[in-house]
């Protein structure tokens, strides 16, 4: 398991180092920073030299490393180091090096608390800030009745949720939100369509409430064996928050759960088949010898008229040695942004049916020395459809059960998205 | 709800006596402690920058009187750090403190106390600790006995002989069946551990003991499920049923959101099945396990580079789990490149006739990419591709082609070696094409293409016209070339003048190229094949002709697939750092615990065939303190049933009479066929070189033991 846990800016300063061990000395840390920090060409998340393993996670401008001298769980590791990050993204609003070093004590406690000799322990955000606050706290003021319900919570079957949270009035929003990864061929066949779904829910729900959660899905296990079904929809699998009972799903396939108060992921799924695209993409590039090339790109919205896809964003490759660009748009904007070798097409909203047209020329530098052969990367498309699901995943019930039988608002909301993943080759 | 933290400023070095004199400071007039935390978080941002404030060791513990659990958890992070050097005297004055805290009410203090004791081995602390651990790991509060558990794993650690002789790891067992979930898989983790470390006290599971830990399954966080389920790996199952129930109990955690939790499941569910009888529950399984790994590529990057290298040793030993999934594994534009190179190496796994055109038209888009590495394994792959699945064949030539005429040096150099190997294995069908190689001639400029040109104007020097011009101009420089590129012209050479032992120039060639393989150069292998070409040509030319020439054993594309008793091994290791290097960690990490199924009634008889026995260093302990096989108290392990004669089967039968569901059955027989059938497919490997990329620990193999590690400090 973890030796130690280090968090590096990324001139390779120590900004958190922790040895949960004893194998190592802090001097470790100077290994790591030579190996990766400083290495232009890293290939690995995983560096092994000898029986030492580096893990690494990159997130905005810091490293956060595990060391281990076992062969220790990755799977494991890089979880534990995802849940570090979303504990201070809850605590700080945001991880960066500015809210690491501005919460510097803090930090050491919660690494103190979430890991023990290197073995992950409870992490439940909701449980921590019940305890390791930012305030100070005067130990011997704390009741001991109150500090053991903090440990029953702690350890307990539900470490998730605080029994005695109140609301005024009880809430619950949900999110479906699904990314849209697409990859199609020059010829327009789609090699690859697949929705990554998340079901995000804040809830605000006093006691202990008992929700139940239904879908629209046929969960289909084996493809073959499936039969007609109207709307619903095949998802190819599904993962559940720790809070939901899993026998329960596996013998009813009813999404049962006590929910975490607040935010939370509560469904992950994945769904390639009849992927609805929202935005079909048409491109036309030619190359008019060695010296130009046309472009002519098409972008219909392929969804009902009463939704509009919303900042749209297309990025169109051009060949390295492109020395100007000239682009023309009726609708949105778009420049040649000659540091990424792309013309940016922006528009900010293309209502459902809509269709809008793309033009351009570049001109390309003749001189020997850049002709290396142009990869032509694919057309990267990046957009937000409201109201819609590629999957065509539909909410049918939340039902919320608790003792003291309030009313709750239940919201649900839909959002397609595209975001580095929905490519076009040409 | 925190706000917003304002310490950004202390990360400034500082000097002892400034800190010390602070810290005199802080002893009068400071109400709210402001002042101690300050200059306290100062020396912990000091710490964290590598400066050296152990000096500070007696002013800062004197803080362990203030009341303020934000300042006591500081001077504790202290003591981490620099308890382990600090002087006896030193020390002593900690210890009271610690023992008040080990008695607080509160429990969060009392677990703090003993987390921290735990934390700095020397005897004087350990010394304390014993004492106050064995009374925590019966406190009454479970959050104080789950934080005692590991304690146990740590004194194991500093000092195994005092945790035995104190009965520390019977009261772990104790722990195992304690009522809350935390605690019990807290002392799972400790006792996997301790029995993990080549001393330590074994650890196994009879049913009785394992079906309670599952139990238990349900309230765990999801590391202790973890910890939980990995440790299943030591129960080993007696009878099939046994195996079939359990792996029923832990399926349903193949839909976690967890990845550990997912890949820990598919370990043990792939260790349970080689117990398991029930081809249609074997069958079921293997269909469930695919979607979950699917659904890991949709994670960080790090963990689908963790799900895809495991995925890789899964489809090996068990294809049915993605059959026909080959479409997921298709490369992003934007995917990290360790991400992309280890799903090009299971799009090539997952390549069979009915998707070939698919993957073929992928792999061809691959080849114009960015990066160097990517592209020339993506050539590679074209043409293990083209060997691998006889109808794409043509296509993949002609792709190579394509890819040969837009001449990118790299390209062309991957794309001939690999042209060798697809000559080889079909033999009289794409001949034609050699003309076009040799326009490349050039751009060929690195030892193993060189090499692969050469062997192959050799090879055919009897269809190339001009063979005899263009093994001329490449012997030229054969005192430069490297040993590799030598050998293949000294062949080559010979092969020609075989063919064409009329032409005057293969017989100057002839000539020179043994008289410097034989006195100019240093290389013994070269040396040795010169004057072995030359004692033949002299003795026996027509015997030499049908020995040089003779014909070749054909190339199989199994010697890439790894061996079934290594596989086996290997699972045991999902999901961990063996399985992404595919090597048993005891042969890269020091002290690592090794791993290998072991035998009992319901193993199935083709596992164990291939059983891989693992010598365990047993030491003895001391006296009166026998290893437990048993590890409820009070229950002895039932003696285990005979086991059924061994079971030697030919090679061949272990294949034919496959248990494997999915296994592609015709071919694990072809390819055990093949192996009996060429003595050499190992040996003439093809592919031996295409795993040299394959990420691997550095340094490990090479010169491993105590020298790697003082690398690092």
């Amino acid at each position: 398991m973890l030796s130690a846990f280090f968090i590096f800016n990324q001139k390779g300063e120590v900004l958190i180092s922790r040895l949960y061990r004893t194998d190592f000395k802090r001097s470790i840390a100077d290994v790591f920073r030579i190996q990766v920090v400083s290495n232009s060409d890293v290939r690995s998340p995983i560096i092994t030299l000898g029986s030492t393993s580096f893990f690494h996670v990159r997130i905005n401008n810091l490293y956060v490393v595990a060391v281990t001298k076992t062969n220790a769980n990755a799977a494991l590791v890089f979880e534990f180091c995802y849940r570090f990050i979303n504990i201070c993204k809850s605590y700080f609003g945001k991880i960066d090096e500015e809210a690491i070093k501005n919460n510097f004590a803090l930090v050491y406690e919660l690494i103190d608390e979430i890991c023990d000799f290197g073995y992950p322990q409870n992490s439940e955000i909701d449980t921590l800030k019940s305890y390791i606050t930012t305030e100070s706290v005067v130990s011997q003021n704390i009741p001991a009745d109150e500090s053991s319900k903090i440990t029953s919570q702690a350890t307990g079957a539900i470490s998730w949720r605080r029994p005695d949270v109140k609301y005024k009035k009880n809430e619950a929003f949900v999110d479906v939100i699904e990314t849209v990864n697409l990859s199609m061929s020059a010829k327009g066949n789609v090699l690859r369509a697949e929705v990554d779904g998340h079901i995000m829910m804040r809830a605000y729900l006093s006691g202990t409430p008992e929700c139940k959660f239904g879908l629209n899905d046929k969960l289909v296990i084996d493809k073959s064996q499936g039969g007609g079904g109207g709307d619903a929809v095949e998802l190819d699998d599904c993962r559940f928050h720790q809070c939901v009972r899993l026998n329960e799903f596996d013998a009813t396939r009813t999404i049962s759960f006590i929910p975490p108060d607040g935010e939370f992921e509560l469904m992950g799924y994945r769904s390639t088949s009849n992927v609805k695209l929202p935005l079909r993409v048409i491109p036309t590039v030619t190359e008019v010898g060695s010296g130009q090339v046309n472009y002519d790109v098409v972008v219909k919205a392929n969804f009902s008229n009463k939704l509009a896809a919303t900042n749209v964003v297309l990025r169109i490759p051009t060949p390295l040695n492109t020395t100007t660009a000239d682009c023309k748009v009726a609708t949105g904007k778009a420049k040649y942004a000659p540091s990424e070798n792309v013309m940016i097409w922006k528009i900010p909203r293309i209502q459902g049916g809509q269709e809008c047209i793309f033009s351009a020329t570049a001109i390309l530098t003749t001189s020997v020395t850049n002709r290396q052969v142009w990869a032509r990367p694919p057309i990267d498309v990046d957009f937000q459809v409201l109201m819609f699901t590629a999957s065509g995943l539909i909410v049918r019930f939340l039902k919320v059960f608790e003792k003291t039988s309030y009313q709750s608002i239940k919201w649900v909301r839909y959002l397609t998205k595209a975001s580095g993943g929905y490519q076009i080759r040409f | 709800m925190a706000q917003a933290g304002q310490d950004a400023k202390f990360f400034t070095r500082g000097k002892i006596e400034e800190f010390r004199a602070d810290l005199h400071a802080a002893d009068a007039k400071d109400k709210k402690f402001v002042k101690r935390k300050t200059v306290l978080k100062k020396i912990v941002a000091n710490i964290t920058m590598g400066n050296d404030m152990s000096p500070l060791f007696t002013d800062v513990v004197q803080s362990l009187g203030t009341p303020l659990l934000e300042i006591k958890k500081m001077v504790y992070l202290f003591l981490v750090s620099y308890g382990r050097s600090a002087k006896p005297e030193q020390i002593n004055m900690v210890i009271p403190f610690f023992l008040q805290d080990v008695n607080d009410r509160n429990p969060l203090i009392r677990a703090l106390a003993i987390r921290t004791m735990s934390y700095i081995p020397i005897p004087v602390v350990t010394d304390a600790l014993t004492e106050s651990l064995r009374h925590c790991l019966r406190d009454r509060d479970p959050y104080v006995r789950k934080t005692a558990a590991i304690c146990v794993a740590k004194l194991y650690a500093a000092d195994p002989r005092r945790a035995e002789k104190g009965g520390f790891v019977e009261m772990l067992r104790d722990l195992m069946l304690d009522a809350n979930a935390t605690v019990v898989a807290n002392a799972v983790a400790a006792l996997s551990e301790i029995g993990d470390r080549p001393d330590g006290v074994i650890f196994k599971l009879n049913l009785t003991a394992a079906n309670k830990l599952l139990s238990a399954l349900d309230e765990s966080s999801e590391w202790g499920q973890i910890y939980i389920m990995d440790s299943l790996l030591r129960f080993v199952p007696e009878r099939h049923s046994d195996a079939e129930i359990m792996a029923e109990r832990i399926v349903v955690q193949l839909q976690h959101a967890n990845s550990a939790v997912v890949l820990t499941t598919i370990k043990i569910l792939l260790y349970l099945m080689n117990y398991m009888e029930n081809r249609r529950l074997i069958e079921y399984l293997c269909k469930k396990m695919g979607p979950p790994l699917v659904a890991l590529l949709s994670s960080g990057p790090e963990v689908q580079y963790v799900a895809l290298r495991n995925i890789l040793l899964i489809i090996q030993r068990r294809p049915a789990v993605l059959k026909n999934d080959v479409k997921v594994f298709f490369c992003k534009y934007n995917d990290p490149i360790y991400v992309k190179l280890a799903k090009l190496e299971i799009m090539y796994r997952l390549a069979r006739a009915e998707n070939c055109r698919e993957v073929l038209a992928e792999l061809q888009e691959y080849a114009s990419e960015v990066d160097v590495d990517f592209v020339r394994k993506a050539v590679r792959s074209i043409g293990r591709l083209a060997i691998k699945v006889e109808p794409g064949a043509d296509g993949c030539i002609q792709t190579l082609l394509e890819l040969i005429e837009a001449g990118l040096a790299y390209v062309v150099q991957e794309a001939v070696i690999v042209i060798k190997d697809i000559f080889r294995r079909y033999p009289g069908k794409y001949e034609g094409i050699i003309p076009k190689l040799c326009e490349h001639l050039d751009s060929l400029d690195e030892p193993e293409s060189k090499a692969a040109i050469v062997w192959i104007i050799g090879q055919f020097a009897d269809r190339i016209d001009n063979a005899d011009d263009l093994l001329e101009v490449l012997v030229d420089t054969f005192l430069e070339e490297s040993v590799e590129v030598q050998l293949a012209l000294l062949t080559a050479t010979v092969k020609l003048f075989i063919y064409k032992s009329k032409s005057e120039k293969a017989k100057e060639l002839v000539h020179k190229i043994l008289k410097w393989a034989t006195e100019e150069v240093d290389n013994p292998d070269l040396r040795d094949r010169g004057f072995m070409y030359w004692r033949m040509l002299a003795i026996n030319p027509t015997l030499a002709g049908e020995i040089v020439l003779a014909e070749k054993p054909p190339i199989t594309t199994d010697s890439d697939r790894m061996d079934r008793g290594a596989l086996d091994q290997l699972l045991l290791h999902t999901g961990t750092l063996g399985s992404i290097y595919h090597k048993n960690p005891e042969t890269f990490i020091r002290n690592a615990a090794g791993r290998a199924l072991t035998d009992s009634p319901a193993l199935n008889p083709n596992s164990r065939a291939v059983l891989v026995h693992l010598p365990r260093p047993q030491i003895p302990g001391p006296p009166g303190l026998a290893p437990t096989d048993s590890l409820i108290p009070g229950e002895d392990a039932a003696p285990a049933p005979p086991l059924p004669p061994r079971r030697n089967p030919a090679p061949q039968d272990s294949h034919t009479d496959d248990d494997d569901v999915g296994d592609d059955s015709d071919n694990d027989a072809e390819t055990a066929q093949n192996r009996n059938d060429d003595p050499y497919s190992n040996l003439d490997s093809a592919f031996s070189t295409y795993l040299a990329d394959e990420p691997k620990p550095m340094g490990a193999g090479a010169h491993r033991g105590r020298n790697d590690d003082d690398l690092l400090f």
